[in-house]
């Protein structure tokens, strides 16, 4: 018994010593021996905890196309401005760094270059997609995404040929009465259609509920904003909350599950209830394509149509299209990894090899001129951008703070449990806004 | 007299089953395909619901299950050995030695004993990553200092019920402390070794918020740890590869308390008739 | 014998010392300080008094005076229903039936499982079995609360049995022969006789299932994660997530801390004093 705990526990130790050095070798820590001293290097402290082995992979790349060492640190899920705060005042701060929106570069306006003559700047589509001081451009999104409603075409097409459908085709469907009146008919008839309901299901677990506490608020926000011509704001008025309420009853009252069942609900739930044709429509967006298809529905499958709350003028609304993906380069950092920096993130906007590695490797649709669509929902998403409809802007990264999402969260989840009224979202929505935005001071 | 009592026999059986009955549905729904596990959580895997070991391959896959146990055994293995060898001595010191300075030293033991490890957390992993103990190696230093008090405290109790008699004379006839300590004081404190050893084994292995703040997650993981990332943010869950690493997860404790039953409950009870 | 040992306290209590004062005695020490100050991080704390306690207790949400009974609340009645059970499972197991030994053992298993297996295991079945009635664990607080308090029944009873177990098998059998020759009935020989020379485990196991309590966080965590609204949340998740969810009150969430610490350093002391008066008295 002693010589084989022995035996053991000296295995254990040696393979844990192991694991640990190839941890390490693995680790940009070990890789960063520059193989070109002089030419500067790239510090890239990334934001996205999912991509931190594909980053690791595309600077490696790099590194063995230009000889120019490239390290990423990826912060861990929720700790970003944690990093970013201490490890910019370290020796060797990040050369190249993120914010996600207005509200983040107000706190890092003072180390961001001007990004003006990079080509990275130069490649944009659209020069929306910059943040900007006057003249100076301080940060550029390098992934832009869309949400809406996905849709299973097959299945809506399967009901506009049924007997009294209320309208013949997707295309139809471009105010939220239209909406509602398709998804009512929908559930009242799942049976003849072999569905179990209209939408999937609205869940609030954790790994679902920014679908709605983040990204369908976003919307009543964004009219808002529209209104008043804000770009943030230290108070609210929710004047389009009488709109969330009715998309919020229409998706949980026509739903694969009853309304007190959403609490368990996962993100998983709601992408296999669509992926096997449960359901035709899903709230999500381009980057769900992977979970969609995972169960065999094909391309030409698939739809997206902008969320419709019945804001007038809505015929006109796109899709809600935006970025929480900025990059900015830090000023304060040594010249020549300034330059090494620039010439890092113009391989990525402007060359091929750096286009594939952003949309093949990373998985991102990319808002510079040589990009192309990789799937359906992009597709639809570029469609989208180019048909003249407006885009409804991402205006969430404005929220004074996580705790204003969970708590309009938590009360919308009540609020379809029947535990309380609509007044508790409201009072969230407003109340808690100005609460947290002074708390945020 | 014994049959007398065969209904409470078959009593117990009923709810013994009835206790394991948890273990057992997560092991069946760990061969199911994800998606009808949280829909039909109580039925058995069918021709259409069955997954066979996919579940498995996509969890170890997802979670780098492999490396966590590693992780998890070394972290565990070295903070025991390590806690078991540092807080026998200085306990036996501490309770030999019978000056202020020792006494201070043992009353501040106790109090970090019963100290919740919220007041400590931010300050703590701030503190280890200054210093850079944030490898599993070095979280083996946190772990003696954070569990040092329950040990150094049961050593202790241990000690002082012993006489002292023998290594006093063995001193005078100038036995070194060292070898004094290795040669006749440790095989004594075995039983309670063990109770130690058992008592922060089963604190280590499990715990998760301690190494979750303190490790450098982007390349250590716990098993707790691998657990609860399955859960990420933005993204979604999946139930299948859940199951199956709260199976793999469960399997080595059950493995681990049957060989070492008989230690583990009786290290439970001395350590609780002290504590 | 002291004399010859003291200056051989750098091998003996030095490597334990040191690894106290950086696992425990700063961060400690450090924790207390913070918790007068403003900070984000160790570098830039500013003294500001109170403040941070009063923050804590006037949050407009009352969060934190809601974890504060929810978790009494909690560790009292959990304290109750675990002890209750285990001494139930004692006194039959030490009957000496077939089997008891395996049934110990079962018993005794959920309590090698960790916090975050646990939680998770028990969401699935729980969520199974109340999706009969169309509720969840997030339909509301109480869910959680008698969700969790399963959990932890479920983990707890059988370390709370073993100590039981452990004190009844030190009381003599003669004492039980001598009240059955006095006339006592079962029931009085249990009140009268067996629970004051329990009592030692009895204290010893109310403490642990109330600390417990107090401190409970990875089943809290994996179960319900403090849904719906952060109305599940017991204390240590509410410090947690202060500290690390809300941006400008890492002071609260120190103070809270320190106020929790409070809390369950109190309850240790009145344990100690019980004890002690028991020893006393016995």
């Amino acid at each position: 018994m002693k010589k084989i705990l022995a035996v053991l526990s000296t295995l254990v130790l040696a393979l844990g010593i192991v694991n640990i050095l190839a941890a390490r070798q693995a680790s940009p820590e070990g890789a960063s021996a520059a193989q070109n001293p002089s030419a500067g290097s790239v510090y890239y402290l990334n934001f996205k905890p999912e991509q931190a082995t594909q980053w690791q992979e595309v600077a490696d790349q790099y590194t063995r196309l230009t000889g120019v060492s490239v390290t990423v640190v990826t912060a861990a899920s929720g700790t970003y401005e944690d990093a970013l705060r201490s490890e910019m005042a370290k020796n060797d701060p990040p050369t190249l760094f993120q914010v996600n929106g207005p509200v983040g570069l107000r706190a890092w306006r003072d180390w961001c270059l001007d990004l003006r003559d990079t080509k990275l700047f130069q490649s944009l589509q659209n020069r929306d997609f910059a943040l900007t001081d006057g003249e100076a451009v301080l940060a550029v999104a390098y992934a832009i995404e869309s949400y809406g409603l996905i849709y299973n075409r097959t299945l809506l097409n399967r009901y506009c040929a049924l007997d009294g459908a209320v309208i013949a085709d997707a295309s139809e469907i471009n105010s939220f009465e239209t909406l509602r009146a398709v998804a009512e008919d929908i559930q009242s008839r799942r049976q003849e259609l072999g569905v179990l309901g209209a939408f999937t299901s609205a869940g609030m677990d954790a790994s679902s509920d920014w679908r709605f506490k983040t990204h369908l608020v976003n919307l009543p926000l964004y009219y808002e904003y529209r209104d008043g011509g804000l770009t943030s704001a230290d108070e609210i008025r929710g004047e389009y909350l009488p709109q969330l309420r009715q998309i919020w009853d229409l998706y949980i009252h026509n739903a694969t599950c009853p309304p007190a069942m959403i609490g368990a609900k996962t993100g998983e739930d709601a992408a296999s209830e669509f992926a096997l044709g449960e359901a035709v429509f899903y709230q999500n967006g381009t980057w769900a394509y992977q979970d969609i298809v995972a169960e065999g529905l094909k391309d030409e499958e698939l739809g997206m149509l902008p969320i419709y709350i019945g804001v007038p003028g809505e015929e006109k609304q796109g899709l809600c299209t935006g970025s929480e993906n900025y990059w900015c380069i830090n000023r304060l950092a040594d010249p020549a990894d300034i330059e090494a920096t620039k010439a890092f993130v113009d391989w990525l906007a402007a060359t091929p090899d750096g286009q594939r590695a952003l949309t093949d490797q990373l998985g991102l649709s990319t808002p510079f001129v040589s990009a192309m669509p990789q799937n359906a929902l992009q597709a639809a998403a570029q469609e989208d951008l180019q048909s003249g409809r407006t885009p409804v802007a991402w205006v969430f990264p404005t929220i004074p703070s996580e705790r204003w999402k969970t708590a309009v969260g938590a009360a919308m989840l009540e609020y379809a449990q029947g535990g309380v009224g609509w007044n508790a979202v409201e009072e969230a929505f407003v109340e808690g806004w100005a609460l947290e935005s002074n708390a945020a001071k | 007299m014994k049959k007398g009592f065969s209904w409470l026999t078959a009593l117990f059986t009923a709810v013994s089953a009835v206790y394991l009955y948890p273990l057992a549905l997560v092991a069946v729904n760990s061969f199911k395909k994800k998606a009808y596990i949280s829909r039909q959580p109580f039925s058995l895997p069918n021709a259409q619901t069955f997954a066979g070991f996919a579940n498995y391959q996509k969890g170890v896959e997802l979670t780098h299950f492999l490396s966590a146990v590693l992780t998890s055994l070394l972290i565990t293995v070295c903070s025991v050995a390590l806690i078991l060898l540092c807080t026998s001595m200085c306990a036996w010191f501490i309770s030999r030695v019978r000056s202020r300075m020792m006494h201070g030293l043992y009353l501040l033991f106790l109090f970090s004993m019963v100290v919740p490890f919220q007041m400590v957390m931010f300050t703590l992993s701030r503190l280890a990553n200054l210093l850079g103990l944030n490898t599993p190696l070095g979280i083996v230093i946190i772990y003696l200092g954070f569990g040092a008090g329950l040990s150094v405290f049961l050593f202790t109790g241990f000690v002082n019920a012993c006489p002292a008699a023998v290594e006093e004379s063995a001193l005078i006839d100038g036995c070194n402390p060292l070898r004094l300590f290795f040669a006749i004081v440790l095989p004594i404190l075995r039983p309670t070794a063990v109770s130690v050893g058992i008592l922060q084994t089963m604190w280590i292995w499990n715990d998760y918020l301690l190494p979750y703040l303190v490790l450098d997650l982007k390349r250590f993981r716990t098993i707790p740890i691998a657990v609860q990332y399955l859960r990420g943010g933005y993204g979604s869950v999946d139930m299948g590869a859940m199951m199956a690493m709260l199976v793999l997860a469960i399997i080595p404790i059950v493995v681990f308390y049957l060989l070492c039953q008989k230690y583990i409950v009786s290290g439970v009870m001395a350590g609780a008739i002290k504590g | 014998m002291e004399r010859s040992l003291k200056r051989w306290w750098p091998l003996f209590v030095l490597p334990t010392a040191l690894a106290f004062l950086v696992g425990f005695l700063i961060p400690f020490g450090m924790g207390l300080y913070l918790s007068f100050c403003d900070f984000t991080t160790l570098s830039d704390a500013v003294y500001v008094s109170v403040a941070n306690y009063i923050k804590a207790f006037s949050d407009a949400s009352g969060e934190f005076v809601h974890a504060l009974w929810y978790t009494a609340l909690f560790a009292v009645v959990s304290t109750a229903i675990i002890n209750v059970l285990a001494l139930g499972v004692a006194l039959l197991l030490t009957r000496g039936f077939p089997g008891t030994n395996a049934f110990r053992t079962v018993f005794f298993l959920p309590n090698l499982i960790g916090g975050i297996v646990l939680g998770w295991l028990w969401q699935v079945l729980l969520n199974g079995v109340l999706a009969r009635w169309n509720a969840t664990l997030v339909t509301s607080e109480w869910y959680g609360f008698w969700g969790l308090l399963l959990v932890v029944c479920w983990q707890q009873l059988g370390y709370m049995m073993i100590i039981y177990i452990s004190g009844l098998t030190t009381i003599p059998e003669e004492v039980m022969e001598a009240a059955a020759i006095d006339g006592a009935s079962a029931r009085q020989a249990f009140w009268h006789v067996r629970l004051p020379m329990l009592m030692p485990s009895v204290t010893i196991c109310t403490f642990l299932t109330l600390t417990n309590g107090f401190k409970l966080f990875d089943q809290n965590l994996a179960l319900t994660n403090g849904m719906p609204g952060n109305r599940s949340q017991l204390l240590a998740l509410n410090i947690y997530t202060t500290f690390y969810g809300r941006t400008g009150w890492a002071g609260a969430g120190q103070a809270k801390a320190v106020v929790f610490c409070l809390i369950v350093v109190s309850i240790a002391l009145l344990q100690l004093r019980l004890t002690r008066s028991q020893e006393a008295s016995g």
